[in-house]
């Protein structure tokens, strides 16, 4: 389920002296199954974008095209492609409002009009995706929960409507480096076993390195470039005076290769680093 | 949400922002009083000539102004319906047992203007104030009556943090609705009761993190020694100039010629 992009502009407000452009000619195609990160420094539109890929806004002109339909036009089913296309918004646990978390979960597929076991068939194995115990959490107040468990709970909210597209705005944001890292891992996990298109939107270049298959760089309103992660962060002068910034193990490789060392500085991992400096180590003894 | 613009102030440096606020809260108020003092059309000749005189010195058209008139349409047109089913008179047309008198005419539209020109002149205040600025006014008007129990400072900074969390509020509001309709929700179909129902999941989540806020701002409020109004000296302070006389003189022309019209003519 392609979504595709065309000369996308949008512009808050037209017509009043409040007006301002968000977004200007934007070009981006993503492909079934595609893992990519949205990087941009705040305001530079990436809220906007991502808008549009589930009709939350619609274009002030161009196209977005999910799945064949062109979501400008009349008629168009969009709580369809709602569904399909799934958004975690930043802070998701603001929009938790149930009794329980069983409802809370179940709001989407209910709002689907599912039959009643579909529900929760698919609220349980929504909130198994994302680590929780269900007998143990569904009755449970989602006010009373700790901060990243809350964050799963509205997660597995997005989650539960089996969308073939998840795009996470931040999702990582707010949360301590355990919470971090398993709700990083979940999405891997969920990835591979539903094969799904997945968008990340993300401020950390660690997280967007590690886990993402190609990159788009925004920039007041535009795409300004995009593909895979080594390519994106080969260009660190590029990203640096955009107010973005490379891996810290990058920033690290490329020192070294300042002060005179012959490694290769398109590393963005630690263990690809530790194997670079190991092989120029190991050279010289050997020499 | 985010759409509404009614009386939203606009940043600018005419005249008529540069005016001090307590001049334009008083030449506001007597603007509307002097309204009601005018009894036929042509008075009204004053506050409209007075309004384009303003628009054109703030640098805001009255085509903007007259826009921020839509989300009260239906109150305008009601006024003008009634007054014209009414008003007993001189029968110009009748549909059924309902008719239309020229005294019903004439006392429609007048309302309308009346209303009119009401509202455009309230907001041209917060169009060219900001709220801080406007609550300063308010403040130091009010004064006067803390020696008789109106808590001023209180009631201004009250007012100037309920303006403050307006834009927050309608932002979250936007938030909210928009995480909810990617959860499938839906706010325009359905009988009254479905779409009263509806509007839960966008209440719900909304009061909590209004309550929360109110809480942050509370604790950083008190972190930072705020003790209310007693001894607070002010970094701004509110200063007239020959610019609010100028606006002061022109408000005394547009009172003469309200009352001129009314008594004179």
């Amino acid at each position: 389920m392609p979504i595709i992009v065309k000369n996308l502009t949008h512009i808050y407000m037209p017509g009043t002296p409040f007006e301002s452009v968000a977004l200007q000619d934007v070009n981006w195609t993503v492909e079934d199954g595609e893992f990519w990160g949205l990087i941009g420094h705040t305001g530079s539109g990436k809220s906007t974008l991502i808008q549009h890929l589930n009709g939350l806004l619609k274009p002030t002109s161009g196209e977005v095209i999910i799945d064949g339909v062109n979501i400008n036009e009349r008629g168009v089913n969009l709580k369809e492609i709602r569904q399909k296309v799934g958004l975690v918004f930043q802070f998701p646990e603001h929009q938790l409002f149930e009794e329980t978390v069983e409802k809370d979960v179940a709001f989407g597929p209910r709002n689907m009009d599912l039959p009643e076991e579909e529900v929760n068939r698919r609220v349980k194995e929504a909130l198994e995706l994302v680590g929780l115990n269900y007998n143990e959490i569904k009755d449970r107040s989602p006010f009373e929960l700790s901060g990243g468990q809350m964050r799963r709970v509205a997660i597995a909210g997005v989650l539960a409507m089996k969308p073939k597209v998840l795009i996470l705005d931040e999702p990582t944001v707010g949360l301590d480096p355990k919470g971090r890292d398993e709700i990083l891992r979940e999405i891997v996990k969920l990835r591979e076993e539903q094969n799904i298109t997945v968008i990340l939107v993300s401020h950390s270049m660690e997280d967007i390195a590690k886990l993402v298959d190609k990159i788009a760089v925004m920039h007041k309103g535009r795409i300004v470039d995009s593909g895979t992660p080594k390519e994106i962060f080969k260009n660190y002068q590029g990203l640096i005076s955009i107010g973005l910034d490379i891996p810290q193990i990058t920033h690290l490789m490329l020192r070294l290769k300042q002060k005179g060392k012959d490694v290769a500085t398109d590393v963005l991992s630690v263990d690809e680093a530790e194997a670079e400096i190991l092989k120029v180590v190991r050279g010289k003894g050997r020499a | 949400m985010r759409e509404i613009t009614i009386g939203q102030y606009i940043p600018g440096n005419s005249a008529i922002h540069r005016l001090d606020p307590r001049t334009k809260i008083l030449i506001t108020f007597a603007f509307m009083i002097l309204l009601f003092v005018i009894d036929d059309f042509t008075g009204y000749v004053f506050p409209v000539a007075f309004i384009i005189a303003a628009s054109i010195l703030s640098g805001i058209s009255v085509r903007y102004m007259v826009r921020g008139l839509r989300p009260l349409l239906v109150i305008i047109l009601l006024t003008f319906i009634l007054n014209l089913f009414l008003i007993k008179g001189r029968v110009i047309y009748e549909i059924g047992p309902l008719s239309i008198t020229y005294e019903g005419l004439y006392q429609g539209t007048f309302m309308v203007l009346r209303l009119v020109l009401l509202i455009v002149g309230t907001s041209l205040l917060t169009l060219t104030t900001s709220p801080i600025t406007l609550t300063d006014g308010i403040e130091s008007l009010l004064k006067p009556f803390s020696k008789i129990g109106v808590p001023a400072h209180e009631l201004a900074m009250m007012m100037t943090i309920a303006l403050r969390f307006i834009p927050t509020l309608m932002e979250e509001t936007d938030k909210i609705m928009k995480a909810q309709m990617a959860r499938g929700a839906d706010f325009s179909s359905g009988n009254i009761i479905k779409r009263a129902k509806s509007v839960v999941p966008i209440l719900v989540p909304l009061f909590i993190s209004a309550f929360r806020r109110a809480d942050e701002l509370a604790m950083a409020m008190e972190s930072r020694c705020y003790r209310g109004g007693e001894n607070r000296t002010r970094m701004k302070k509110l200063q007239m100039t020959w610019e609010d006389l100028a606006a002061f003189i022109a408000t005394g022309v547009l009172a003469a010629g309200c009352l001129a019209s009314r008594f004179l003519w």
